[in-house]
């Protein structure tokens, strides 16, 4: 920075007009053309994947339903698809899927899901129910409980869920059908009760459910 | 060479994200119950992270500086979402597993900040390199830190191992006392207390390591504080 050097010759100042188009072409619309752009492109490839991804992924739901309808209803109780065989019902108002098994064309049981709020968010019960009301099987389709501590309601990580194959509504007594810390004669977890009060209170009305309405869920009104 | 083993060594010690630079704190503390997970959700955030610096340095030409923050939130959601699509379609047992996970990826902040202070200043390949090494440190936090509070409060170590990595990792689970150990390690208490155990450690490590050296050069001690973001 030498004192010799000739001052810079003044610049003309814009004028307004001008410094508008400067900040509207050169800095608004540009940043905006970007962000446009990079929108356009990422939810076109969000398009495309999803549109990729979508046979498969029914695909393996369908393979889930079949893996987890044959957990809650044993194979020897039917002679049908229980996946391709489903039927809705309307029940009190609200909209019930249920897979009925069949042997020899008789109905010998249902499976059904029930929706609960759990600790984080809903979960989603499939029970197996067979023509008595005895509970044949209960898994847990989809949960978004804490990991570590409410998971223990899925099959792989604990064996607490098989333990209500065989159990009814008299069996055991009514007010018994609870959480050990709410009276009853389940086990909750350690760390977590929200989540397995939340299985079993859905067990529980469930087989309610089936027992007010046990001929709609065995009846066939289609044959 | 050098500067590889500099990218690689400080996303792995020196500036790992959960003990330095204490980011992603949240998902660190949250999936962290037992070392299966941490070391789940670790794999699959160093996934995200390399693609996600790949791209974003492959983009910085066309990203100006502006609007670079919601261009890159909108190169990491795109890419979390296809990987979760992906996953649920074609690795569909393994998407079981960690699908809790992946959506916690986007909210990650140590996948934004790679973004912003590396990959978007740096070449394509040097910045999947910071992926890789950010990636792993951040794995190898979550892992240990799973791998002490599921010691303490289940006895066991690496449980459920077999579901994530196939049935041949089953060796890896193992149990070292019968019976539950201290509720409190798997609570999100126990996460803290465990947590500022080993940054406590790893910060005396580092002292004793640059404690000699201290005595030739002061000036090098800068170095060894966590780069603040």
């Amino acid at each position: 920075m030498s004192a010799t050097q000739p001052p810079l010759a003044p610049l003309p100042a814009p004028s307004r007009w001008a410094r508008l188009k400067v900040l509207l072409e050169l800095g608004g619309a540009k940043h905006a053309l970007v962000l446009g752009g990079f929108s356009l492109v990422t939810t076109l490839l969000l398009a495309l994947a999803y549109g990729v991804t979508k046979a498969p992924i029914a695909q393996s739901a369908l393979e889930d339903l079949n893996r987890s309808l044959g957990q809650v209803i044993p194979a020897d109780l039917h002679d049908n698809q229980l996946a391709a065989d489903p039927a809705s019902l309307q029940l009190d108002g609200s909209k019930l899927r249920v897979y009925r098994a069949r042997k020899a064309g008789h109905v010998t049981g249902v499976a059904f899901e029930i929706a609960r709020k759990g600790y984080s968010g809903d979960m989603q019960l499939l029970l197996g129910v067979d023509e008595s009301g005895k509970l044949l099987g209960v898994r847990v389709l989809h949960h978004t409980e804490t990991p570590g501590l409410g998971d223990k309601i899925e099959a792989t990580r604990a064996d607490w869920i098989t333990r209500f194959a065989g159990l009814s509504l008299g069996n055991p007594p009514d007010a018994q059908w609870a959480i050990k810390k709410d009276g009853g004669r389940f086990d909750q977890f350690a760390g977590a009760t929200i989540t397995p009060r939340a299985v079993v209170n859905g067990v529980r009305d469930g087989l309610r459910l089936f027992a007010a309405h046990r001929q709609a869920f065995l009846e066939d009104a289609s044959k | 060479m050098s500067q590889i083993k500099h990218i690689l060594t400080d996303g792995l010690w020196r500036n790992n994200v959960v003990f330095s630079q204490m980011l992603s704190l949240c998902p660190a503390l949250a999936v962290t119950s037992a070392a299966t997970q941490g070391l789940g959700m670790g794999v699959a955030t160093m996934a995200v992270l390399i693609a996600s610096n790949a791209l974003v340095a492959l983009l910085r030409g066309l990203i100006t500086e502006e609007v670079r923050i919601p261009a890159f939130v909108l190169i990491i959601a795109t890419l979390v979402t296809i990987v979760d699509l992906a996953m649920n379609a074609w690795l569909h047992e393994l998407h079981k597993v960690l699908g809790l996970f992946i959506p916690l990826i986007v909210v990650n902040c140590l996948i934004l900040g790679r973004a912003e202070s590396f990959a978007s200043k740096n070449s394509v390949v040097l910045s999947a390199l910071d992926g890789v090494g950010m990636g792993a440190g951040f794995t190898l936090a979550l892992t240990l830190l799973g791998a002490l509070r599921e010691i303490g409060g289940s006895g066991t170590v690496f449980a459920g191992a077999s579901t994530l990595l196939g049935p041949a990792m089953g060796v890896l689970e193992i149990r070292l006392y019968p019976g539950d150990g201290a509720l409190v390690m798997i609570l999100p208490a126990g996460g803290f207390i465990v947590l500022g155990l080993m940054i406590a450690a790893k910060r005396t490590l580092d002292n004793r390591k640059a404690a000699p050296r201290r005595q030739a050069t002061s000036v090098d001690d800068a170095a060894s504080l966590p780069a603040a973001s």
